[in-house]
């Protein structure tokens, strides 16, 4: 006996009263929902993911999006999602494969942590009358300075300070590659941080010709698969980034299909167009943390000790260890993904199931390198579930310096988190390759967008510091006291060495 | 031509590095470091495509690395990783080499006389006219040409080993070819890889390259142009195809 | 809302702590009657060579015995006694003060290139973090701070300040917020021979607090002045910063004050942001610190507490109004506000 068919995820229709029959509907959706029959659109909802790109250009708010119309029996063990999960590996007996980031209701901590703000004590300060001090610096501090005062002489500093990003928010945009997103996309966000003072990274994919006029403000990595890495590209990036883990699938490697490897993206990579790209799951001339600094020396002295050499490994269970051991590596920042951080794909066991929160790997990784006496060596970035100011707050008052978004960006230019980026089909324009799609984004508009949110970000974070009577971010920058738990556990209250609310 | 040679005995790879960096720009085209000993790095990220480096002594590990263009001639056993990541130039080693030999490497050769270790050729990739191609005179150890992307990889067994006698030759191996001289048990390959007498036009492909390494160490190549070789490839070139289901 | 007073002799002449005392009071406004505290420097020249360590016993038969046995074990008790108070009707007597002159023995700290004051950091940190009913509220050489909870005049009555001679003073009166007023919550707060003054709330504690602690430091006094103590002896004792260099740390310039800075300026504020950035006091403060051979007062970088100074002959004057100046020398000259964020240092001459 066959499973046959599964209830509905989404039920679309088309109010027949309001719709004037204009097609918009029918050209937008990549995934072939609508078809013309006649003088009537026909719909398939079954092909349907909740992209809302025909709601988005209907012209008459004609189309409603219905979710779950139809369920199985509830259940609380048996979700909808695991009885799917069962028929699908009953069919096929693969590995399931899905996009964007952890999609499992696991509770969120940014979400049980409160803010802090002042009364009478202490004034707030209101940053648009008074200064109000966001500038970071990414990268390897001195642990002290060595300075000779001479009387009538000049104040000399003898400590040299190793290269350092200066960015004008503590926002700066993660690494997403073309061929995971497109080249539109990336341009646009390019634009964004180049207009912002910020930085965003290339991804794995190499860097595309058309970003060279941006490159000041992107950082360069190199991953597994050494994708596009040679001493040209390493030489145009303002620091370079050596991808270990990724939040979304710590532990395993990549792998972009052929078919996502058009000619431009072949070229980028520097591979032969249409052939897989394989990320192997470790690097392999990193088998050991000693081999780690020797990459970073590696890349430091292939670029003359110019850049800032940086560090991304997936948010685990050990992670505070393993920052440790990398601040000891020469790197001068590490930047740690959360398992609710983004991908273009990744197999669903992975992305729902291994690593920890962002939070609660922060906070350990701050304590523990000062703990070790070795903060100063390293800049921590966080990533990976940063979805608004309040986070980005709260992840910086538990001891991060700067974070990077992703999703955020993504949805500040269309995404609506659908979550079927790994088919390569994006009705918006950003996780595909097929020209057809890509030419929607507009990299003007759409860095205007992402300007806008980063901006308003930068805006709101000023407020919130402003209210805490902090006018500058180093000042916000692993000040727990400043927070509070809001019924979280005592263990997670510990890691996070934050009181409750009320304490 | 304008001539170098520096004593590198007891010198850092960053001012070692910094005096190769300066001769470059100052016209250098031979440069000789004698007493090496453990330097790493040596190479790295240079360019220069007339520049030849000769290297006296046993440098440390990735050697070459990022290299685009230079020469560098060993004269002693290298460390793991010679040629990591290499985009253009060559790196011949009078002598034997660590694991992870031309780890990722784009473009350019490098040639070992004698031995490498573990995982030679490791995610060894092409790119338009850039193949690269690693050429080892005795025997490579396990994982060889592991997750194999693209170029060229010939082991030739002189001096009576076995060029290959250990297990996974070619695992996860998805463009790019292995030959080896003589025999191969099937023992000894990895997942994905199959293996075939050559034909006369690899044969013919592959030549020249013989031809060249034998010269490079002045070894007669006429017994390696008579042998009979066996290449290993991939059985498919999309070996994760049917690896996943959509969600 | 506190009041602060701090005054320097250059010449190291001594003054008697009447003056003091009126002056404190006088600002009894901007106090709560929950703490009070006075420390001068000079007062012990018999024993200038060895540690004067106050503390406050809980219970002198329990707790005092443990302290003796601590400090033998780390080197030699050269004199204790009790320190003389006197009853005031306006002030509780929960704790017994005493006093120790101590020597520590170098020899256990091989390690150390300053072996005596690691060894008295060490102590301290270890008696009052563990809360063994010993709280040892100042440490340094030819200096006692002398602090209670109560109004200024009766604290100031209690220990009978005018009986003390010193060359250098700093005085408070507490308003207290984050911790009711216990006495060692009164300022001043001391760390071997620094001595701080606070009138403000740290917005940044949180931050100061993890840093200095990651340098063994231990803020045990629940309150945000303390670290001010140990920042002061971290930049300037163990990095060996000027006074001057380390007020530029703990309140530097904005950075668009920095980038307009010639480059060479530029590069030294910039490396001070980037390298103490977690030393960097945020929110309303005015400070007076002291050690044995300056005074230094300063306030946050927007001045959101007040703070003048004026000078009379060698004395400098600091304190967070003139009227209370002018009550210990009407004639004082030069009165001035000190830049937000710049420091006043007077420094002994002799």
């Amino acid at each position: 006996m066959s499973i046959g068919s599964t209830p509905l995820r989404f039920r679309v229709t088309i109010d027949p009263d309001r719709c004037m029959n204009c097609g918009r509907c029918i050209e937008n959706c990549s995934y072939g929902v609508y078809r013309k029959e006649g003088d009537s659109i026909r719909i398939n909802s079954r092909n349907c993911v909740a992209c809302h790109r025909c709601l988005a250009f209907c012209p008459r708010d004609a189309i409603e999006i219905e979710e779950k119309p139809g369920d199985y029996r509830s259940h609380p063990v048996w979700t909808r999602e695991i009885r799917e999960a069962v028929f699908n590996q009953a069919k096929t007996g693969r590995i399931i494969s899905g996009g964007m980031g952890n999609a499992l209701p696991w509770p969120i901590i940014f979400d049980r942590l409160v803010l802090d703000a002042c009364q009478v004590t202490n004034p707030s300060i209101d940053p648009l009358r008074e200064p109000m001090e966001l500038r970071t610096y990414i990268g390897k501090k001195p642990s002290s300075l060595s300075i000779r005062e001479r009387p009538g002489k000049d104040v000399e500093l003898l400590t040299k300070l190793t290269p350092n990003l200066q960015i004008e928010t503590p926002i700066m945009i993660g690494h997403m590659s073309y061929g995971a997103i497109s080249l539109p996309a990336q341009q646009a966000m390019a634009r964004a941080v180049h207009r912002i003072g910020t930085f965003m990274g290339t991804g794995e994919g190499g860097l595309h010709q058309s970003l060279y006029p941006y490159q000041k403000n992107m950082i360069v990595q190199v991953a597994s698969g050494r994708f596009g890495v040679d001493i040209d590209y390493l030489e145009r990036g303002a620091a370079i980034e050596i991808k270990i883990g990724q939040g979304a699938k710590p532990g395993i490697g990549g792998h972009l299909p052929g078919e996502k490897v058009c000619a431009d993206v072949a070229c980028t990579r520097m591979i032969p167009e249409g052939s897989d790209a394989i990320s192997p799951a470790p690097h392999h001339d990193i088998y050991s943390i000693e081999d780690l600094k020797q990459l970073v020396h590696g890349l430091k002295e292939a670029t003359e000790w110019k850049k800032p050499v940086f560090v991304k490994i997936a948010a685990v269970h050990n992670t505070a260890a393993i920052a440790a051991g990398i601040a000891r590596s020469g790197a001068d920042a590490v930047v740690i993904d959360g398992f609710r951080g983004g991908t273009g794909s990744a197999p669903v066991v992975f992305r729902d199931h291994v690593g920890i929160p962002i939070e609660a790997a922060v906070a350990s990784v701050d304590a523990k390198l000062r703990s070790q006496g070795i903060r100063n060596e390293v800049s921590i970035i966080a990533s990976g579930g940063i979805r608004q100011s309040a986070d980005v707050a709260k992840i910086i008052c538990l001891g991060a310096d700067a974070v990077y978004i992703g999703t955020s960006a993504l949805v500040a230019m269309g995404c609506r988190v659908c979550g079927t980026c790994n088919r390569g089909m994006c009705a918006w324009g950003i996780a595909t390759q097929k020209p057809e799609l890509t030419k929607r984004l507009d990299p003007e508009t759409n860095a205007v967008q992402v300007e806008n949110l980063i901006h308003g970000w930068t805006l709101e974070l000023g407020e919130l510091m402003g209210a805490a009577g902090i006018n500058s971010i180093e000042s916000l920058r692993g000040n727990r006291d400043r927070l509070r738990g809001y019924m979280l556990d005592e263990g997670l209250l510990n890691v996070l060495d934050v009181k409750t609310v009320g304490a | 031509m304008k001539t170098l040679t520096i004593d590198a005995k007891d010198i850092h790879y960053t001012p070692l590095n910094q005096q190769i960096r300066a001769a470059i720009a100052d016209g250098a085209k031979e440069i000789t470091l004698n007493n090496v000993l453990g330097q790493r790095f040596i190479g790295d990220g240079l360019r220069g495509d007339d520049v030849t480096i000769t290297v006296n002594g046993v440098p440390g590990g990735d050697l070459g690395m990022f290299m685009s263009g230079p020469t560098l001639i060993v004269h002693g056993n290298a460390d793991h990783a010679p040629g990591n990541t290499m985009d253009k130039g060559r790196v011949i080693i009078h002598g034997s080499a660590g694991d992870a030999v031309a780890h990722s490497m784009r473009g350019g050769r490098v040639y070992v006389r004698d031995n490498i270790g573990y995982r030679g050729g490791i995610h060894m990739k092409k790119y338009l006219e850039k193949r690269p191609i690693l050429v080892v005179g005795g025997s490579a150890r396990a994982f060889l040409g592991e997750s194999m992307a693209g170029g060229l990889v010939i082991v030739l067994g002189l001096g009576g080993v076995p060029p290959i006698a250990e297990q996974g030759v070619g695992s996860g191996i998805h463009g790019g070819e292995i030959f080896v001289r003589g025999p191969v048990d099937n023992l000894c390959l990895g997942n994905g890889t199959k293996q075939a007498p050559v034909t006369e036009e690899e044969r013919a492909m592959i030549r020249p390259i013989i031809e060249d390494f034998a010269q490079s160490f002045g070894i007669d190549s006429t017994p390696l142009l008579a042998a009979e070789y066996t290449r290993i490839a991939a059985v498919s070139a999309r070996p994760f195809a049917n690896k996943y289901t959509l969600e | 809302m506190c009041g602060i007073i701090g005054v320097i002799d250059r010449r190291r002449q001594c003054m008697d702590g009447t003056k003091i005392k009126e002056a404190l009071a006088s600002m009894d406004e901007r106090g709560s009657g929950e703490g009070a505290g006075y420390v001068a420097y000079g007062i012990y020249p018999d024993y200038k060579d060895y540690y004067a360590l106050h503390v406050f016993f809980d219970n002198i038969r329990e707790n005092k015995a443990p302290l003796d046995n601590l400090l033998e074990k780390w080197g030699t008790i050269i004199h204790d006694e009790q320190i003389k108070t006197y009853e005031q009707p306006g002030l509780r007597k929960v704790h017994t003060p005493w006093r120790y002159f101590f020597r520590p023995d170098r020899g256990m700290m091989p390690k150390s290139t300053t072996p005596d004051e690691d060894i008295v950091t060490h102590i301290v940190m270890k008696v009052n973090s563990e809360r063994n009913g010993a709280l040892i509220f100042s440490s340094g050489k030819n200096l006692g701070v002398f602090k209670a909870a109560g109004w200024p005049e009766d604290v100031a009555n209690f220990y009978r300040i005018q009986d003390y001679q010193g060359y250098l003073w700093l005085a408070h009166n507490r308003y207290p917020t984050n911790t009711a007023g216990w006495w060692g919550g009164a300022h001043p707060f001391n760390l071997l021979n620094w001595s701080v003054v606070h009138n403000g709330e740290i917005t940044s504690y949180g931050t100061n607090r993890r840093y200095i602690e990651s340098y063994g430091y231990k803020c045990t006094m629940y309150t945000d002045t303390e670290v001010v103590a140990y920042l002061v002896d971290l930049l300037v004792r163990k990095h060996g910063l000027s006074e001057k260099m380390a007020v530029r740390a703990l309140a530097p310039p904005f950075w668009d004050e920095i980038d307009r800075m010639p480059a060479k300026e530029q590069e030294l504020n910039r490396a001070i942001r980037l390298t103490y950035g977690p030393a960097l006091m945020n929110g309303p403060f005015a400070i007076c610190v002291a050690n044995e051979n300056s005074l230094v007062g300063f306030t946050d970088r927007i001045k959101l507490r007040p703070l003048v100074s004026g000078e009379s002959g060698d004395r400098l004057f600091i304190s967070s109004e003139e009227a209370a100046i002018r009550r210990i020398d009407p004639d004082v000259e030069n009165i001035t506000m000190p830049k937000a964020g710049e420091p006043v240092i007077g420094r002994v001459i002799a």
